[in-house]
């Protein structure tokens, strides 16, 4: 029989909790559109209105039930649909047509209160059908004539390589959407995400969609709690590295169970396949829920010095050790997020001068996801944000993980200066570019083949 | 057995488990555990009760209940299901 729990367990826990942000960032109800499929367009927009309004029906109510009876936050409540560029494929025949389904995702969120709905998305790593093209044109007008839907379009792999007609694209997209959602500070661009090799059981935004591999109805749950290891790391100081080891993946183990019993509470309450949970650390713009301190905590004077990759590698490594042992069900992107806008840490850094992008990029290499929540000037041009992309791209395809672009080219913005999204968005200082043109290498028509898979060294 | 933990945190002041005790007696909550510390003037208590025999809406009620009766005597008081607590710190 397993000892009863005492005052000093039940204490660290509520502390975690009410001091440190624990909280379950967010539970995502994955929902096929594969059967809504038709070729008709009002017919597919009435099924996938019906089909998400039936699943998800009772999903932000048994959150907040399970939220009152265990006494954690779940911040949000999203749902992830089948990437439209292929349940929409018969019926959608042009931008327009993609636009009015995304209309009709963002009435049925709307609906049912949930906080964001992905799966707006595209998987083009090889090639593009007409309706992946036309998906992605539509993007810029979807996103910004719509609240709550986000876009994801997966532009390489590991296996396939970097799709560089979809990459050039895109870059035209991101400055075309800065450009629709000017009034807002180019928020469209928050909710838009490009990958490499994208996961399609992925809880967090703007990349979740709901992968063709799944079933039709599964709940994936995202964990957070970058403010509890930066807690557990307060007397670090004189640690060796084994045990500063060990006090993160103890910590990640403790936090991911949490996670855990959500994911199992709300699969067995809604009658739904529990899915996957996702154990990364996702920071908010909230005084101490920071990646970024977690490093400084590691001994950095600021994240950007000269062994923040390494501190981060180690993080992400143990973070994924502690998750693993604490849930069998561990899948999504599993690391810490580095985003700069929702991180207060990483916004000192940056306005520091400790911080570039240069720097970011090496730091993707070793965590999920990416370069994350980017402010740019806003007369960055389209080749240099698809420069930016496929180096990304590139750095994912080779070392075999997810890597991710979302940048905001800030509309009438310069480096310096600061744009607000608001709430778990943040705010984001204007980060400076380098200015020399890679125009004639991405404007090459074409894929980069995919990497060799032997002779690793 | 459902069990569910409360907690009780505050300055101390007489008559803090009584009040407690007698709200729950009153909604024939059994109680199967009680620790308490003070420290610095600080009150903590933790109490184990049994919650098998009730409904999730009024665990509900319950909770709210007792988040109120903390607010009239000044400490704060959590009803949560014990689960949390195990997942957390049991293997």
């Amino acid at each position: 029989m397993t000892q009863d729990i005492n005052t000093v367990e039940v204490l660290e826990t509520n502390n975690m909790i009410e001091h440190n942000n624990l909280d379950v960032r967010t539970i995502t109800m994955g929902i096929s559109l594969l059967d809504c499929a038709d070729s008709d367009l009002s017919s597919f927009c009435g099924k996938i209105y019906e089909k998400i309004t039936r699943k998800a029906e009772r999903l932000v109510s048994t959150g907040e039930r399970i939220s009152r009876e265990y006494g954690i936050p779940i911040v949000n409540k999203r749902i992830s649909v089948t990437p439209l560029a292929i349940a929409g494929a018969g019926s959608c025949k042009s931008p327009e047509d993609f636009v009015k389904a995304a209309l009709v995702l963002d009435k049925a969120a709307a609906a049912l209160s949930v906080d964001f709905l992905g799966g707006f998305s595209s998987l083009c790593e090889k090639g593009m059908t007409e309706a992946d093209r036309n998906l992605i044109l539509s993007i810029p007008d979807a996103l910004s004539e719509t609240r709550v839907i986000c876009s994801s379009v997966n532009l390489a792999s590991t296996r396939s390589g970097i799709n560089m007609d979809a990459v050039r694209l895109m870059g035209e997209m991101i400055l075309s959407a800065a450009y629709k959602s000017r009034e807002s500070n180019s928020s469209a661009c928050a909710k838009l995400v490009v990958f490499c090799n994208a996961p399609g059981d992925n809880p967090f935004m703007a990349g979740a969609f709901h992968g063709t591999a799944e079933a039709d109805c599964v709940l994936n749950v995202g964990v957070s709690g970058p403010g509890v290891v930066r807690e557990a790391l307060r007397n670090a100081a004189g640690m060796d590295f084994e045990e500063l080891a060990e006090t993160i993946k103890k910590t990640a183990f403790k936090v991911t169970r949490v996670g855990q019993l959500v994911g199992r509470e709300a699969s067995r309450m809604l009658g739904v396949p529990f899915g996957i949970l996702d154990l990364s650390l996702a920071p908010t713009p909230a005084i101490g829920d920071s990646v970024s301190d977690i490093l400084e905590a590691m001994g950095l004077e600021r994240t950007g010095a000269p062994g923040t990759t390494a501190a981060l590698a180690m993080l992400n490594d143990q973070v994924k050790k502690g998750g693993i042992m604490a849930s069998s069900s561990v899948g999504g992107l599993s690391g810490a997020f580095i985003p700069v806008s929702e991180d207060q840490g990483m916004i000192n850094a940056v306005e520091a001068g400790a911080l570039g992008i240069e720097k970011l990029e090496a730091m993707t290499s070793v965590c999920s996801v990416g370069l994350d929540m980017i402010a740019v000037p806003g007369d960055t041009s389209a080749e240099t944000i698809s420069g930016i992309i496929a180096d990304e791209a590139a750095i994912g395809m080779v070392n075999q993980k997810t890597t991710a672009v979302r940048i905001i080219p800030a509309f009438g913005k310069a480096a310096g200066d600061t744009v607000d999204f608001g709430g778990l968005l943040g705010h984001a200082p204007v980060m400076k570019v380098n200015p020399f043109s890679c125009a004639a290498f991405v404007r090459r028509p074409g894929r980069i083949p995919a990497p060799v898979h032997s002779f690793r060294n | 057995m459902r069990k569910a933990i409360i907690t009780v945190v505050g300055k101390d002041s007489v008559g803090i488990i009584a009040k407690v005790c007698t709200f729950l007696s009153d909604r024939g909550i059994n109680i199967l555990d009680i620790s308490q510390t003070i420290t610095g003037g600080y009150f903590n208590m933790m109490m184990v009760v049994d919650v098998s025999s009730l409904v999730e809406e009024t665990i509900d009620d319950i909770s709210d209940g007792l988040k109120k009766l903390g607010e009239e005597i000044g400490v704060s008081i959590k009803l949560q299901l014990e689960e949390i607590f195990t997942m957390m710190h049991r293997i």
